[in-house]
């Protein structure tokens, strides 16, 4: 299983990459893997608020939908929406171009309370 | 704890994902199950399917007892037939839905629904009318061999002939040197065979035809795509789309429902419910909007609540998303139009006829 040493990790397996002052998020390796086939993504839009814990979008694969949770409160600048097209790349490329939403976050040190590589592997290890 | 079929090993060798369904612990995929559906549809995929119940009528009394629970008419059959119909209730609520194998007039083959074994065999029990009722559930692995090169690979395991083996025909037959029932049948839409064995060899009868199929390229498929395959097809799964406080009449099985073929259980209340007209029906349709329909969703008419979702997926062969729904009669009609509910917001369907998928 692929987790990036860089990133930072929520419980419900999503992932965060700071990029300046920006907070890119899609989900890991191991929540595509659970997931199975993605067949549809739903996004927020620019401009919509996300809150840290919350949902701000859906995955589904053929059999199950499942919910995306914001990593840090702030404000979307950005969305992947050749995803609603291709939701396949979130199987084939989950940490690159399989990303979902960039957040500028209202407060930077929300990514601190999240998991680091190693707890997040420690972590997954459990659930399996 | 989950039960396992005879097959629990081999799933797991070849790397199966486990799942539990219908208190069984089943492969819900292999490969994944966009490529294990398109596997079926254009090569050829084997599930195991030994979760299915089969209960047998034996005796002189078979087909005549059979036939006074059964939807369909055994009579109309001939030995070596398969007929698919529904066990019914007094109120006409669908027991299960289930397939006749008729080996010959006094013994019947019952395939039943995995997580209605218990309940069936003690309604059919409980109306066996004079004849010999067993539950053979357990003496059975249930292997199905489905998609368009299935014949040809089968053929080479087989001396039954099954170019002279049409749908929903069978035949008693060794496949790799084990006694088995070899049916024409399944349920995918696709050609495609089910073969009935004794558990213990069942693993024996698998890998032999995966070994055989290599130059088919077969493909070892799970429940995900046996459920995609089945709903492109539009077949009622019974729990979601169909149960004991839904009749045929309902689910739009009337073509396996013979009013006239006499008495049986649940044909007075069929009768009645035909006369007074349905207040609801399953339909097909497809989503207008974009989204997937999911099983439990709301159906709406000018934002008010008329009807349940009960199957719904994104169709693999298709890209479309489709589903199955109750909907009153009056939204009934190919070209009706009404809402499904997703995550709080109305998507905009159409009835559509179905099967959705038409094999080329």
């Amino acid at each position: 299983m692929d987790i990036p040493e860089d990133l930072k990790y929520t419980r419900e397996h999503e992932w965060a990459r700071k990029k300046g002052t920006r907070i890119v998020v899609g989900v890991t390796d191991f929540a595509q893997d659970q997931l199975g086939d993605v067949v549809y993504v739903e996004l927020p839009d620019v401009g919509d608020p996300v809150k840290k814990g919350e949902s701000f979008g859906v995955v589904e694969s053929t059999k199950a939908v499942s919910e995306l949770f914001a990593p840090v409160s702030g404000k979307v600048v950005e969305v992947n929406d050749p995803l609603s097209d291709a939701p396949e790349t979130i199987n084939e490329d989950p940490y690159e171009e399989g990303w979902m939403i960039a957040i500028e976050p209202a407060d930077a040190k929300d990514l601190d309370g999240l998991m680091d590589a190693k707890a997040y592997r420690a972590f997954v290890e459990e659930q399996e | 704890m989950a039960q396992r079929t005879p097959l629990y090993d081999t799933h797991v060798r070849a790397g199966a994902r486990l799942v539990e369904f219908a208190g069984w612990e089943m492969p819900v995929q292999y490969a994944g199950i966009l490529a294990e559906h398109e596997a079926v549809r254009t090569r050829v995929g084997l599930f195991d399917v030994s979760h299915m119940g089969e209960v047998v009528f034996r005796g002189p009394k078979a087909l005549e007892s059979l036939n006074r629970i059964f939807t369909n008419d055994l009579s109309k059959v001939a030995d070596g037939q398969a007929q698919y119909g529904c066990l019914c209730r007094d109120s006409g609520g669908i027991v299960d839905d289930v397939v006749v194998y008729r080996r010959a007039a006094d013994d019947l083959l019952v395939c039943v629904n995995a997580g209605n074994r218990a309940k069936d065999y003690d309604w059919l029990a409980g109306h066996a009318g004079g004849a010999d009722v067993r539950n053979e559930s357990d003496d059975w692995a249930q292997l199905a061999l489905q998609g368009p090169l299935a014949a040809q690979l089968l053929q080479r395991l087989t001396k039954v002939n099954l170019s002279q083996m049409r749908s929903y025909r069978f035949a008693p037959g060794e496949v790799a040197g084990v006694p088995c029932l070899v049916a024409r049948t399944g349920y995918t839409g696709e050609d495609g065979f089910e073969l009935f064995c004794p558990s213990a060899q069942g693993p024996k009868v698998w890998d032999a035809l995966m070994e055989a199929g290599q130059p088919e390229k077969i493909q070892p498929a799970g429940l995900g795509c046996r459920d995609s395959l089945r709903l492109e097809m539009a077949y009622r799964l019974y729990g979601s789309d169909m149960d004991d406080s839904t009749t045929p009449l309902e689910a739009g099985l009337a073509w396996v429902v013979k009013l006239d073929k006499g008495e049986f259980v649940g044909r007075e209340a069929l009768v009645r419910q035909r006369e007074q007209g349905l207040a609801k029906k399953l339909v097909g349709f497809t989503l207008v909007d974009a989204g997937i329909p999911r099983h439990g969703y709301t159906v709406q008419q000018d934002g008010r609540k008329v009807g349940e979702v009960t199957s719904g997926t994104k169709s693999p062969s298709l890209g479309t998303s489709i589903g199955l729904a109750y909907v009153p009669t009056a939204l009934a009609a190919e070209g009706s139009t009404f809402a499904v509910e997703i995550r709080g917001r109305p998507a905009a369907a159409r009835v559509v006829k179905t099967p959705f998928y038409v094999r080329k």
